[in-house]
């Protein structure tokens, strides 16, 4: 038998990370037959595959933001579960990112390598804590790849928040926040600090916060704003797509605090370049600390860098002597700076 | 200090006025004395130490920090303090630990992981055990990394969620993360940060040899934003973004009291400010302003509108010329050993008379002027643009004093000697005015004459042509006439019916809307910020050049109108700002009023305009027929001729 090297196995091309042995890609970003995907973030999880495999979670909000018919057929996995495909091993452990959110280790003869998607090491009472998981070759995300990027304790940003609401009682706080995971994260956060007001929500906030009500998750009273009158929105907090919180949708609030929760906020010439009043520093990505600490801790000799920050991460691994080096893909972006409102989003 | 960064953090996103003062009230509510009113003396830029460099700023962090990750860091973020802030290396540690994970040195539970890793690994870990011994080169490697790295705890969850709660780090997921976290020798014991106060007075008389050590110190116990504003307060690049004025009434709000009264004892306090804020807290009585020379609350006049006339009679007003200069009040005092103190103040009370040393000696006389300030050569007052040339600065050279003399025309006087004449009317103060000045005997005062007018006609026709009512060769720095009642006492503040101005007609150009930026706070959601544009010849005929920026000016219902027309007619789009449609035949024309237009090398049109605003919007008009850069230079002539006499 030949011994397989890590690009025998994993090999970025035009559709995405492409695993020969396995006859998969992962998290491709063009139509693919087979697909194993590792969250439900739109540029990691797009509609139009042959075959999905990935947690059920994931391949339920694929449902609700793509309709039923977004892949020609899908198969649920557990973490921990381990699923042969091809010549390889697959097995699904959690990222920490969102709900539903996995990395994937993908096994062959004696190499392991992970693609952990996107991920954090920070606790999030919205999904299963991320778990290390021991490879040989580690692909990390580098979103918040620079030393400048270091998130502190959410729960001290959620704290900023409420106290500006108790020093403008007569405003509203208008909180930016990605509609699938952060906009959870912080209403989770918000209710574990004690605030147990109704939180409103922005139309294209409400299937996926709904979904994840639905898995268990303890949200407390949350209602639409559509249709609430500008002065009973004084003194209460609103959930949106950070686009929504520019718009003309904001008129609909009394002298609105504008907000955005987002890792970009820790650097201000972002914060002041969205107009954003009240930065909260919240990220669902590994931050520069955890990034390092991740990939050291892996014990993986070699190390694959994409999207976002790559050289600093690359360098950084170099000097501490392990190979690594960017991964050239492209389509997979942040988020938040991605995010355009689906038809039934724009006015809502 | 932690908390004052926060609330200058908070101050630099807030753009509403009144939102900040609530801001900055709430924090003098909440934090006590001394610290309170160090914070009052940086707002109101009353804190004075020597600063540091930016170098040494770089030292330090070049000292903890990869080259290289700085570089790309620095890069990215674009501010030095705020980069060097983010990066700081957490805690006392040193930043190597940071990156956990590495096989301990000593046999450890909790990087058990990591070991099993490398003894399957063998040569790779190898490598990096070698790689975390080279890291020794590391400047504060030595004692601290070695003491941090012994002994781990087995309490690993536990120690990770007391973490959570203590430190800055958001992660915590796992062993290898929390290895390092738990290593921390002194987290229980890490020193406090430093108190605001402990920082201002520490630094007022550290030798300059001791600060990098101090700085360092202060850096390892701050938090992020802590060490953002810690690094621009000593490199002396604080700006807040509000005004002293600001800062002083939101203290004002603290104890209900109304700004001018702290104006008034102002002069006579110093920070920490406690017997200010004991005052405003009801605790003693007002403190007495023992200042030989103090502000007094400066009276402002409203603006005259066509049909206010009616209802004056022209024999109850004095009118004078409205000089397009600085409005000052110039105070002289005795001391308790009857020497003279001159000082200058702006018209909101701000000590200016650094800036204006060639005018002290004049002020010989106890007496406190109203008046403003002008630039005279050869008895001719010169434009405001000549002024600017002297405001603002921090290094006066006998070379700009010499070329650009100071003087001061006198309106009104509000004491004399011992005798405070501001409750008089003001016919007799202008005649004691008369008489201060004549017995100042100076060539740098001068008193501001008096316009004759028997009917508002008369007057109108004085304002058209003030050359030949009086103002002579002067009348280029005339903006317009004052009105005064004869009978008004000088009041602080803006009272109804008492003085008028009466501006001169601004200029106005017809410009067409070329950029559009979304406004802050109420206005977050409007195109509100509107760059426009004049004709030019280009190279392939007619095009449009910019001009000048304006955001106000115009109604409500306007700026709905015009935020309408930008969102439907963008032809491009650059985060805030958008690109509107500006062709001949599509576009909207704004008129737009100035006050006076000065060269500009930043702008590409190369004038630049004083206080522009929207005053109609010509949607009648094509763009074609909106005005020419020409026009805007040919009113620039006059004034780049007196500049360069």
């Amino acid at each position: 038998m030949t011994i397989m090297r890590p690009q025998d196995i994993l090999l970025p091309t035009a559709a995405g990370l492409c695993c020969k042995p396995g006859g998969f890609h992962i998290d491709p970003v063009r139509s693919v037959e087979r697909a194993v995907i590792t969250h439900s973030h739109s540029d990691h999880a797009r509609a139009g595959h042959g075959a999905v495999l990935a947690t059920q979670e994931t391949l339920d909000m694929m449902r609700l933001r793509y309709g039923e018919n977004f892949a020609g057929s899908t198969q649920a996995i557990r973490y921990g579960e381990e699923i042969r495909l091809g010549d390889v091993s697959v097995k699904f452990h959690p990222a920490g990112h969102v709900l539903g959110s996995a990395q994937i280790a993908v096994s062959c003869q004696d190499t392991c390598i992970v693609a952990s998607g996107d991920y954090k090491d920070a606790p999030d009472p919205t999904c299963t804590p991320f778990e290390l998981v021991p490879c040989d070759v580690f692909i990390t995300e580098a979103t918040f790849g620079l030393p400048v990027f270091r998130h502190g304790d959410a729960a001290d940003e959620v704290k900023k928040l409420l106290a500006s609401v108790a020093l403008f009682p007569e405003r509203a706080h208008l909180v930016g926040a990605y509609s699938l995971g952060k906009a959870q994260r912080v209403i989770a956060l918000l209710r574990e600090a004690g605030y147990d007001a109704p939180i409103f929500l922005h139309g294209a906030m409400e299937s996926i916060t709904h979904y994840y009500q639905s898995r268990g998750i303890e949200l407390g009273e949350l209602r639409p704003v559509k249709g609430v009158k500008k002065a009973a929105l004084a003194g209460t907090i609103t959930l949106a797509p950070p686009s929504a919180t520019s718009d003309l949708w904001t008129r609909r609030f009394p002298d609105p605090v504008t907000a955005f929760a987002s890792g970009w906020m820790r650097v201000r010439a972002r914060a002041r370049q969205r107009g954003v009043e009240l930065p909260l520093v919240i990220s669902d990505h590994a931050d520069w600390d955890g990034l390092t600490a991740t990939i050291a801790a892996t014990g993986a000799g070699e190390i694959w860098v994409t999207h976002g920050q790559e050289d600093a991460l690359v360098h950084w691994c170099k000097s501490r002597g392990l190979r690594a080096q960017p991964l050239d893909l492209v389509g997979y972006g942040d988020e938040e700076e991605t995010e355009t409102p689906l038809g039934d989003e724009a006015e809502a | 200090m932690n908390r004052f960064a926060e609330l200058l953090d908070r101050l630099a996103y807030e753009p509403g006025r009144n939102n900040k003062l609530r801001l900055i009230t709430s924090y003098f509510h909440e934090v006590g004395d001394p610290d309170r009113g160090y914070a009052l003396a940086a707002l109101t830029g009353a804190l004075s130490f020597k600063h540091a460099k930016p170098a040494l700023i770089r030292d330090l962090i070049a000292a903890r920090t990869d080259p290289v990750l700085f570089g790309l860091s620095y890069d990215y973020v674009g501010d030095l303090s705020e980069t060097v802030a983010l990066m700081w290396p957490k805690g006392v540690v040193n930043n190597d630990k940071s990156f956990p994970g590495y096989p301990s040195p000593q046999p450890s539970p909790a990087s058990a992981f990591a070991e099993a890793s490398a003894d399957r690994r063998g040569e790779g870990a190898q490598q990096r055990t070698r790689q975390s011994t080279n890291t020794t080169t590391d400047n504060n490697f030595g004692s601290d990394g070695r003491t941090s790295l012994s002994v781990p705890s087995p309490l690993l969850s536990a120690e990770a969620s007391a973490k959570a709660d203590a430190g800055e780090g958001q992660g915590g997921g796992y062993p290898g993360r929390d290895n390092d976290e738990s290593l921390r020798p002194r987290n229980h014991n890490n020193p406090p940060p430093p108190t605001l106060t402990e920082v201002v007075t520490t630094l007022r008389t550290l030798g300059k040899t001791e600060l990098p050590a101090q700085l360092t110190r202060w850096l390892d116990e701050l938090d992020e934003t802590g060490r953002w504003a810690l690094l621009k307060l000593v490199t002396g690049a604080l700006r807040i973004g509000i005004s002293a004025r600001l800062a002083k009434t939101a203290a004002a709000a603290l104890g209900d009291k109304d700004p001018h009264e702290v104006e008034l004892i102002w002069p006579g306090l110093s920070p920490p400010y406690l017997d200010l804020f004991a005052w405003l807290e009801g605790r003693t009585e007002k403190p007495v302003n023992r200042d030989p020379a103090p502000f007094r609350p400066v009276m402002l006049a409203h603006a005259i509108e066509g049909t206010d006339f009616a209802t004056l009679d022209p024999a109850d007003y004095i009118a004078e010329w409205k000089w397009d200069g600085i409005r000052v009040q110039a105070v002289a005092g005795r001391d308790d050993r009857g020497h003279i103190t001159a000082r200058l103040y702006s018209r909101t009370g701000e000590d200016i008379t650094g800036s204006f040393p060639d005018l002290v000696p004049a002020l010989r006389l106890p007496g406190a002027i109203d008046g403003e300030l002008l630039i005279l050569r050869d008895g001719r007052v010169q434009s405001f643009n000549v002024l600017q040339q002297r405001l603002n600065r921090k290094v006066v050279s006998p070379k700009l004093i010499k070329d650009f003399p100071i003087h001061l025309r006198a309106y009104d006087l509000l004491g004399d000697d011992e005798n405070d004449l501001r409750e008089l009317p003001f016919a007799e103060r202008r005649e004691r005015l008369e008489t201060f000045v004549r017995k100042l005997d100076d060539p740098r005062i001068d008193l501001s004459p008096t316009v004759p007018f028997a009917s508002w006609e008369a007057l109108t026709a004085a304002r058209a042509d003030p050359v030949s009512a009086g103002a002579g060769e002067d009348a280029a720095a005339v903006e317009g006439v004052m009105l005064k009642r004869r009978d008004a006492p000088y009041l602080p503040g803006r009272p109804k019916g008492q003085w008028w101005k009466w501006k001169r007609d601004p200029h106005i150009i017809d410009a067409v809307l070329m950029y559009a930026q979304r406004g802050h706070g109420k206005r977050s959601s409007y195109y509100s910020d509107y760059t426009f544009g004049v004709w030019t010849e280009g190279d392939s005929g007619d095009e449009l050049v910019p001009v000048g920026k304006a955001y106000f000016g115009f109604t409500d219902e306007e700026l709905l109108q015009i935020d309408r027309f930008v969102r439907r007619n963008t032809t491009e789009k650059f985060g805030p700002v958008r690109h509107v449609v500006h062709e001949p035949y599509k576009g909207l024309v704004l008129e737009v009023a100035f006050e006076g237009l000065q060269r500009s090398p930043r702008h590409k049109s190369g004038v630049a305009m004083r206080f522009p605003r929207i005053s109609r919007l010509r949607w009648d008009k094509p763009p074609r027929e909106a005005d020419r850069l020409e026009t805007l230079e040919k009113m620039l002539k006059t004034e780049a001729a007196e500049l360069e006499a």
